[in-house]
């Protein structure tokens, strides 16, 4: 039995206004802590955004998992899904902005039916980088779903998926029971096809720490689990990115009812890492809602926090429009800044 | 004051001991950091030999940071259990050697 999203519960932490609320207390308020925009501006730096390389589109919060840490609250009870008309706009801003990448990501992008459509209109035209953020156990679920990775290789698509340990202890626990297995399976098929095995089928691989810590060196959790997932299933891929979990949405939840929020804060405030400033993200990505609407990153999505300025709907942004643009920040933003930096393209610096 | 002998908020000032001798505190974590870098041992062995120690010399400061650093590697729970196992080993171990001592000392006296 899956279990039901926050939004589904009626769980108070479903409205990104409570979540926004709970950062903007406690020690943040205080002043035992200083808030984000405090630390930028003791580093003299304004965050604005450069040039537009990443699109990266929300399909929707639909998924086949409920993830603990999920900072969607994507699960199979969500029906906010991209109609083909915010599609057809997604095709036109890549006609404006031609990005060198389109990054779809959700819930679980695939279970968009539009999403063949908007991959094709992106090969056509010719976006470098298309990348599929893949939960891997969508591609097991049933015959339609298990066509989609020779789809991916048709196209080229770079399949982006999680995998947050290579025991399956510790994976179904993050994500579900039985998600480790089905995992594996959907690797193999893939590195089958080539992926991870072939150039220009790349196959990465995203870690996210199981629990109230921060993630180790990239480079060394990317040799721990290409050793172990090659001796123990043959499993081959690309690259590890390693992410920092952001303190919103379900693991907000999951850091309040473990009593682990104020240590996770003080964490995060003690690692800020100003080196990772010029590497952010938000700087070079426009995130775009199923609705439509744009905002600075995904996590400011879930938020709810719009980019600044009047354009916050995708087809009133043209491409003059993205440079210069002062980046919407809040507390969260600690989780992209600390030690070695965290982005969905894994470590900063 | 705290009421306890030990507060887990006191490991944050740990740094702190360099106040009262500078030159000594210095050198210290100097060279603490420099065992644990890569070397012959990788850093992910040296946190689990570490993980393992901090059990035997019963350092609460350690284990919280050190099963911590193990779960920032990637550390399983079974690598993590096995090392205190291997730590426990010794240190029973260390005991019951002496009972050879008692052994010895036992047969020289009796008659």
């Amino acid at each position: 039995m899956t279990k039901p999203s926050l939004r589904r519960s009626n769980h108070l932490l479903s409205d990104p206004k409570q979540q926004i609320k709970i950062l903007a207390s406690g020690a943040f308020s205080s002043g035992a802590l200083p808030t984000f925009s405090e630390t930028l501006n003791k580093q003299d730096v304004t965050l604005k955004t450069d040039t537009l390389d990443i699109l990266q589109v929300n399909l929707g919060y639909m998924c086949n998992q409920t993830c603990a840490h999920c900072h969607v609250d994507a699960g199979p009870d969500r029906k906010e899904i991209m109609s083909p008309e915010t599609i057809d706009q997604v095709i036109d801003a890549i006609d404006r902005f031609l990005p060198n990448t389109l990054d779809l990501t959700g819930g679980a992008p695939e279970m968009n039916p539009e999403f063949k459509r908007l991959v094709s209109a992106a090969v056509k035209r010719s976006v470098d980088d298309i990348i599929v953020r893949s939960n891997l156990t969508i591609l097991e679920s049933n015959d339609h779903f298990k066509s989609y990775p020779q789809f991916f290789k048709e196209n080229g698509l770079h399949v982006v998926s999680s995998l947050p340990h290579y025991s399956m202890k510790t994976t179904d626990r993050q994500r579900g029971k039985g998600v480790f297995s089905k995992s594996i399976n959907a690797l193999r098929r893939l590195n089958a096809l080539g992926y991870g095995r072939v150039k220009n089928l790349k196959l990465d691989l995203v870690y996210n720490p199981s629990g109230a810590f921060l993630p180790g060196s990239e480079k060394e959790l990317e040799a721990d689990f290409k050793r172990k997932l090659k001796t123990d299933f043959d499993i081959d891929f690309n690259r590890l990115f390693c992410i920092t979990n952001l303190p919103i949405s379900r693991f907000l939840e999951y850091l309040q009812a473990s009593e682990n929020y104020e240590e996770y804060m003080e964490v995060l405030v003690a690692a800020f890492n100003p080196a990772t400033l010029s590497g952010l993200m938000c700087r070079n990505t426009l995130s775009v809602g199923y609705d439509g609407k744009i905002y600075d990153c995904d996590f400011n999505q879930m938020l709810q926090m719009p980019v600044s300025g009047k354009k916050q709907h995708l087809i009133d942004l043209q491409r003059g429009d993205y440079s210069g643009r002062k980046i919407v920040v809040h507390q969260h933003c600690y989780g992209c800044t600390a030690g070695s930096g965290s982005s969905c393209q894994g470590s900063i610096s | 004051m705290s009421d306890n002998y030990y507060n887990s908020k006191d490991l944050k000032n740990f740094k702190n001991i360099s106040d009262w001798s500078k030159p000594l505190g210095d050198r210290f974590f100097e060279y603490y950091s420099k065992v644990f870098e890569e070397g012959a041992l990788s850093a992910r062995e040296k946190s689990l030999i570490a993980l393992a120690v901090s059990h035997v010399v019963k350092c609460p400061y350690c284990i919280d940071a050190y099963t911590k650093d193990g779960l920032q590697r990637g550390v399983t729970e079974e690598e993590m259990m096995e090392a205190v196992h291997a730590g426990a080993a010794i240190e029973s171990g260390a005991t019951l050697v002496h009972a050879v001592q008692m052994m010895n000392k036992h047969k020289k006296l009796s008659h």
